[in-house]
């Protein structure tokens, strides 16, 4: 166990530092850079813009900047943000909580998945099965920035509101504006939870120990929870953490759409000014985040699953 | 004698050797009893498919949908007389920003002006290019270093996995959006950067294949005549990869076309000038609630285009898959 967590940290340390140096590298070399968003800022004067230059670490040789940048950033200071002219972490706090909310509730969305995959294999090939099939097959081929579009069309047409931005007035409010986007964000994983529990359960219905616990003349129930269900769910852990980046990261699109105040928002508000420190800054909470999910959903499958060895 | 010569490697036939060959597992594709089998496995598929009438319209639903996009220009040209990038102008003679359908534009007007139909046709050109060629990225990608990983083991195997993991661990449309944002690709760069994302998949679902099929006896038999590990790799397992290889590279094309949408509709990705279903809809949402007419099609086209793609990949495994 101790051999395969510090394996898996330095390759994870090695994914972290490549991510952030390539990032770097590519914003200080191409010729999109750091210098045409400060240039393109009108009123901006030439003695004003070598004072940037030189506040912002522009003017150091690439090398003796990468050096600069690696090791403050390794203590999570990534300089300032040309847009919020603060430290690009604080902004990101402050954007974190919204982000989490929808995450969560995406997430427990995202959950309903499991009893869905259990009903369609218990009844295969069978009415629950195929309609959950068709949902599923559809809930895989809409785009889901498509869908939400839709939904605010639809929603400002027909009663002249949709939800944008967060509800600040009360649980009733929060909760309205909340749950569309969570279940635009949340669909993709009901659907990967639904089909891969549904394939789950489908195996360990075969298993001998199945037709065992049956034959010993346990209730349906007891054959169900206990040696059915208990099975089928382990393998389920690793999407649990799966998941995890796939919210984090996919929640751009929808933070977007709905206005959502959070870090996806804050990252193509970012990207649209420009603000590279901001966005470097992202990039790396975000890449720590999936590695942790990976990380956590190994090791939990390790503690659910005493078979599974770390070699 | 009318031998097939023109296969490169086909010998002509030597009496003894044929004889001697004909049983083993070296038999490949030059010995002619193996020709028929390979093909039988290719009509039992199709047998399948014949009675599977969703794939069926599936596929009809996609060739139908290439077509249009491939005669896009002349569809253009004869029917609707317009071009992606001419400016519309209403009976009355006025530039026709965010017209609803009418005469002229059977699906509206954008806020330029130009024909949503028009830049339909010419956007599914796009999105489909980058679709296709993401999975060809992918699967030529993907398949080389499964199969290296699997048949090799090892120190191989691990440097793959290691590679494997590292790109299943980068937050992908950060990624995707900040390099767009400072490359500015065009299709073909796009494709490959999108590719990049996309081979660790297949590469780890040929590795499964291969590491099952490397057990099997006649692998064994192979070597024991002397095959090298290359004509192991490309004549012995490689074959039974392609199965697989056909249903990920479905999936690839499905979710390549939802990836690039997606990317096009935050305006990364594809460029404004050149259309996209993704990027069509790009722009802000209180456009589309004064103009809704122009937000259904794009949607429509990328829904119906995945949904095929997804279910012929289906059939197809179906189809192959002897247990079904």
């Amino acid at each position: 166990m101790r051999r395969f967590l510090t394996r898996r940290l330095i390759q994870s340390a090695l994914l972290l530092w490549f991510l952030m140096s390539f990032t770097f590298a590519l914003t200080r070399l191409t010729p999109g850079g750091p210098e045409s968003a400060l240039l393109e800022q009108p009123n901006m004067e030439r003695v004003d813009l070598e004072r940037l230059r030189e506040r912002f670490g522009l003017n150091d040789p690439l090398p003796m900047a990468y050096a600069k940048w690696l090791s403050s950033a390794v203590r999570l200071d990534f300089g300032r943000s040309y847009h919020y002219l603060r430290p690009p972490l604080d902004v990101i706090l402050e954007r974190l909580g919204p982000t989490v909310q929808l995450g969560l509730m995406a997430y427990a969305i995202a959950l309903l998945g499991i009893p869905l995959g259990v009903i369609a294999a218990f009844h295969r090939g069978k009415l629950p099965d195929i309609s959950i099939r068709v949902f599923t097959v559809f809930g895989d081929s809409v785009p889901n920035w498509w869908m939400a579009l839709v939904i605010i069309v639809v929603l400002s047409t027909l009663i002249g509101w949709f939800p944008h931005g967060m509800g600040r007035g009360g649980p009733g409010e929060w909760f309205s504006h909340i749950i569309i986007p969570a279940l635009i964000l949340g669909l993709s994983g009901t659907v990967a939870f639904t089909r891969f529990v549904r394939s789950q359960v489908l195996e360990v219905l075969e298993q001998d120990y199945v037709r065992t616990a049956r034959a010993k003349g346990l209730t349906e129930l007891r054959v169900v929870t206990r040696h059915i269900l208990r099975n089928a769910l382990i393998p389920v852990v690793t999407l649990l953490g799966g998941l995890l980046p796939a919210l984090v990261s996919g929640a751009a699109i929808t933070e977007g759409i709905f206005n959502w105040p959070g870090m996806g928002r804050l990252y193509l508000e970012a990207a649209s000014t420009r603000d590279y420190p901001v966005l470097l800054a992202i990039i790396t909470v975000a890449t720590i985040a999936t590695l942790l999910g990976t990380l956590l959903a190994d090791v939990t499958y390790g503690y659910v699953d005493p078979r599974v060895r770390y070699g | 004698m009318s031998e097939p010569t023109f296969r490169p490697g086909a010998r002509l036939p030597r009496p003894e050797a044929a004889v001697r060959r004909s049983g083993t597992a070296d038999a490949g594709p030059e010995v002619p009893e193996s020709g028929p089998r390979s093909r039988g496995a290719y009509a039992r598929a199709w047998a399948k498919l014949r009675h599977d009438p969703a794939t069926l319209v599936a596929g009809a639903v996609l060739t139908v949908i290439v077509c249009i996009t491939l005669l896009a220009p002349w569809i253009a040209d004869t029917f609707l007389q317009t071009t992606p990038e001419r400016i519309m102008r209403t009976p009355a003679g006025r530039i026709a920003v965010l017209q609803p359908p009418g005469p002229g534009y059977p699906l509206g007007t954008d806020d330029l002006g130009r024909d949503a139909l028009t830049r339909l046709l010419f956007a599914g050109q796009v999105s489909l290019t980058i679709g296709f060629l993401v999975a060809l990225v992918s699967v030529v990608v993907g398949t080389l270093a499964g199969l290296v990983a699997g048949y090799f083991g090892g120190w191989v195997d691990d440097i793959v996995n290691a590679m494997v993991q590292f790109v299943f661990n980068i937050p992908g449309l950060f990624v995707l959006i900040i390099l767009s944002l400072l490359l500015r690709p065009d299709v073909l760069l796009l494709s490959l950067i999108f590719g990049f994302f996309f081979w660790p998949g297949t590469a780890r679902q040929v590795r499964g294949v291969v590491l099952s099929v490397r057990a099997l006896d006649y692998i064994t038999a192979a070597r024991a005549l002397g095959a090298s590990n290359t004509r192991i790799m490309l004549r012995h397992i490689l074959p039974n990869v392609a199965n697989i290889v056909m249903v990920v590279a479905g999936l690839d094309v499905a979710a390549a076309i939802l990836g690039e949408s997606a990317l096009s509709f935050l305006g990364f990705g594809v460029q404004v000038p050149l259309a996209s279903w993704g990027n069509m809809l790009s722009g802000s949402q209180d456009m589309f609630r004064r103009a809704p007419w122009l937000v259904y099609p794009p949607g429509v086209m990328i829904f119906t285009t995945v949904l095929s793609v997804v279910l012929v990949a289906d059939g197809l495994r179906d189809a192959f898959d002897p247990r079904v």
